[in-house]
């Protein structure tokens, strides 16, 4: 008997030790407003710090609000913040990817922002999140992707160098790829980075399919996919699109070394993939980033990265939005373009960016995201358009029947429409 | 005398009682915890299969029946007929193939087939291309099937070839040998290592240049690289050995436990009777261990029929779903597609399939361990 109560009692200490603080709320700090910033750069030192140092000039020019950094990694982020809306724990201020931020604003999670109507437009459209008319999230930065090649491949190929004003028409294309592949010189002709999963194969081929005259939702009502997704045009897209593959021009799946270094080591001849200074002084004067090619109505671009919104639940929107418009200033514009490399988002930044002001190599960058750039579709639906459009075009990419593909697509997105009521359009 | 038996019997009692409540005290931690944190949830995720919860959606949840059901393992079937031109002629396609109607004309959501709508293509038979028909097998998720039929295909493997494996590893290091703590650990490392880092890891020696293909290039002359995650032929399987590789160490751990219970004596009488070294593993070592292997047969299947993590991080359920799972699909439906009410209802029909399979092997093996 004895001997069982001194085995046990420890055990039932212990366990209670360790299941009390599952119950216990945790405890509120005191003193001046906190707020709370979630950010998805945990693993990008660069971007973090960047995030830091407007904190801590906020921070430090306020005595009512202190705002609290929390980094997570990229790939924890989204489940975290889902997480965090779903049991209504979210922070006060988050940053997150630009195409579901109407998804998250229909269901509640966001507040509008209280920008300066002449800052807010200033941003570039594709760096805002808008949802019924008023501006849930901004953008520090845009991303661009660019058909990336060699002058001296062009010119080794015999190819028109295109221009802004005449891009490469679909047979062009066809037909640089046709060539990089016969000169034997490459290991692929052309690199579409389908190694990255998830949002790339909206943000990267959709362009594409826009190109054709195709697009992922009816762009007038938002109510239907029907005969837009599946439609000639678009099934004309899924067959040029299989014909990459099937032609060998492209990986089905890249690795991470062909698609970061595969045109500067040259195993690729073209690269339709984010770009950098890097790239340019690796190749010295010999790297050159093409306008997308027009393949049926219009050349077109992705456009919209991160962005920073506010959540509804938040107990202290006045300063969260002051917050915001801290960082809505030209010299932050400016320093998360300038130390991460990405794209500005206002003409003032762009002006007095040291990698993409008028005259250096990254300029077309911005140039290709002012002319191009067309948002994936604004709707609430988007989350569950991106996931049944990646699936589609992995199984195209491997070789299933396109029409079927796209008309399964269809008929999923259509169904999730009409189960939620399209969405409120 | 009559005084000291109760009295003897009273100390019994309570000794009884006192054990009782310990016992209570010290499972009640466990049982709390679980209730909270695994009934509770199964329970609410049972509920949300019968209703259109969305994740994020300011809709609130309405119970919906069986309509998840019936989306989920639906099946229907279609005749479609070959497209004829003005002369009434078949239309072919260059390879030859009869070109049919379009399959959508009668499943898209908004067809005049109430039973057909949303459905997809499954399988095609009977094809007639004289009268110009096939018949298509529609189902209302053709990739719910598929997935089964993977999970069905990975535990089938898996369950013997990780177990044996695990067996004769066991055995291996059960043996009086020099160093066998450092290949007990070297096979049980691959076990304490989080299976996403194992996955990484395994999809950079499965890429077209990893270390796979150039070993078999040295070996084989003139080998073309495969891309082993990326071929219909070889994404499972490529899966199903890095699966054994992680898993097989814990399983030789139990092996070895069970090992360890069986008494020397034996053997040694087992010598004396002059027994050789295979009759002392079949008719002493297999018969000592099977508590052990019904132990084991239930693990690995649970553990088989989960499979996930490989899925999501390597492959993502294809190409074109030949490694597409339940539990992987109804992840991809309740969390990325935040079709939660869908999702649940692939995991309602997940769970019953395993408990089912729990079940059935239990009852297979319940004289095995009496």
């Amino acid at each position: 008997m004895n001997r069982t109560w001194r085995f046990s009692l420890p055990v039932a200490a212990v366990t209670l030790g360790l299941t009390l603080p599952l119950l216990a709320t945790p405890a509120q700090a005191a003193g001046s407003q906190t707020i709370q910033l979630w950010t998805h750069n945990g693993g990008n030192k660069q971007e973090l710090a960047d995030v830091n140092a407007v904190v801590k000039a906020f921070n430090a020019s306020h005595k009512q609000y202190k705002v609290v950094v929390k980094a997570f990694p990229q790939i924890n982020y989204n489940d975290a913040v889902v997480a965090a809306a779903a049991s209504k724990q979210l922070p006060c201020l988050l940053d997150s990817d630009a195409p579901v931020i109407p998804a998250w604003a229909y269901a509640g999670y966001l507040a509008p922002l209280n920008l300066d109507p002449k800052v807010v437009k200033s941003i570039n459209a594709s760096a805002k999140g808008m949802w019924k008319g008023k501006l849930y999230s901004f953008g520090m930065y845009d991303a661009v992707v660019g058909l990336v090649t060699r002058k001296s491949t062009l010119a080794a190929l015999g190819l028109r160098t295109p221009s802004l004003a005449k891009p490469w028409t679909l047979a062009e294309f066809n037909n640089a790829l046709a060539k990089a592949k016969a000169s034997g010189k490459y290991q692929y002709a052309i690199d579409l980075g389908t190694g990255w999963d998830g949002e790339w194969y909206p943000y990267g081929f959709s362009p594409f399919l826009q190109s054709f005259g195709g697009d992922l939702i009816n762009r007038k009502t938002y109510r239907n996919a029907d005969n837009v997704l599946n439609g000639g045009k678009a099934v004309a897209f899924g067959t040029w699109f299989q014909g990459l593959f099937a032609n060998g021009y492209a990986p089905k799946r890249t690795d991470a070394t062909m698609r970061d270094n595969g045109l500067v080591n040259g195993s690729v001849a073209f690269s339709w993939n984010f770009f950098n200074q890097t790239q340019f002084d690796a190749l010295k004067g010999d790297m050159i980033v093409l306008p997308p090619p027009n393949l049926g109505v219009k050349p077109v671009v992705g456009g919209g990265s991160w962005q920073w919104a506010m959540s509804s639940s938040c107990n202290a929107k006045t300063g969260a939005n002051a917050f915001l418009k801290f960082m809505a200033q030209t010299k932050y514009f400016k320093m998360f373009s300038d130390t991460l490399s990405n794209l500005p988002v206002t003409a003032a930044a762009t002006k007095v960016s040291k990698v993409f002001g008028p005259g250096t190599d990254m300029n077309i960058a911005a140039v290709l995201s002012a002319k191009y750039a067309v948002i994936r579709p604004p709707t609430p639906a988007y989350p569950v358009i991106a996931k049944v459009f990646e699936a589609a075009l992995k199984n195209i990419i491997n070789g299933a029947d396109v029409q079927s593909e796209l008309d399964n697509a269809v008929n999923q997105i259509d169904q999730n429409l009409q189960d939620n009521h399209y969405y409120g359009f | 005398m009559a005084t000291r038996m109760s009295d003897a019997r009273r100390t019994l009692n309570q000794s009884v009682r006192i054990e009782r409540r310990s016992a209570t005290l010290l499972a009640a931690p466990a049982v709390l915890l679980l209730t909270v944190f695994t009934v509770v949830p199964i329970l609410f995720a049972l509920t949300l299969g019968f209703t259109n919860a969305q994740l994020l959606s300011p809709q609130a949840p309405q119970f919906v029946g069986l309509t998840n059901f019936s989306r989920l393992l639906g099946v229907g079937e279609v005749t479609l007929h070959a497209q004829r031109d003005p002369q009434g002629h078949i239309v072919t396609a260059p390879n030859g193939d009869v070109v049919y109607e379009r399959l959508n004309t009668y499943t898209s959501i908004n067809s005049k087939y109430p039973n057909l709508r949303g459905k997809e293509e499954w399988f095609r038979f009977g094809e007639n291309r004289q009268a110009g028909t096939v018949n298509v097998v529609v189902a209302g998720d053709p990739l719910f099937w598929q997935s089964l039929r993977n999970t069905l295909f990975f535990a089938l493997v898996v369950v013997p070839v990780q177990g044996g494996l695990g067996l004769l590893l066991a055995l291996l290091v059960n043996e009086r040998i020099r160093g066998r703590n450092f290949f007990r650990t070297i096979y049980f490392i691959p076990t304490l290592t989080s299976m996403v880092v194992i996955s990484m890891l395994w999809g950079f020696m499965y890429q077209p240049s990893g270390m796979f293909n150039k070993v078999l290039q040295h070996v084989i002359p003139g080998f073309q690289p495969i891309d082993w995650l990326n071929d219909t032929r070889t994404a499972m399987p490529a899966i199903i050995v890095l699966s054994i590789w992680q898993a097989v160490g814990y399983h030789m751990i139990i092996w070895l436990g069970g090992l360890q219970t069986i008494p020397g004596e034996i053997y040694e009488a087992a010598r004396v009777d002059g027994a050789n070294k295979w009759h002392e593993i079949r008719y002493v070592t297999l018969p000592g261990l099977r508590h052990t292997f019904v132990f084991v047969l239930i693990t690995i299947t649970i553990a088989a029929l989960g499979l996930f993590t490989q899925i999501n991080v390597l492959t993502q359920g294809g190409p074109l779903g030949t490694t597409s799972t339940l539990v992987y699909q109804s992840v991809l439906h309740g969390y990325q597609r935040q079709e939660i009410g869908y999702g649940s209802a692939i995991s309602f029909v997940f769970f019953f399939m395993v408990l089912g399979i729990a079940l059935f092997q239990r009852f297979i093996t319940r004289r095995i361990d009496q």
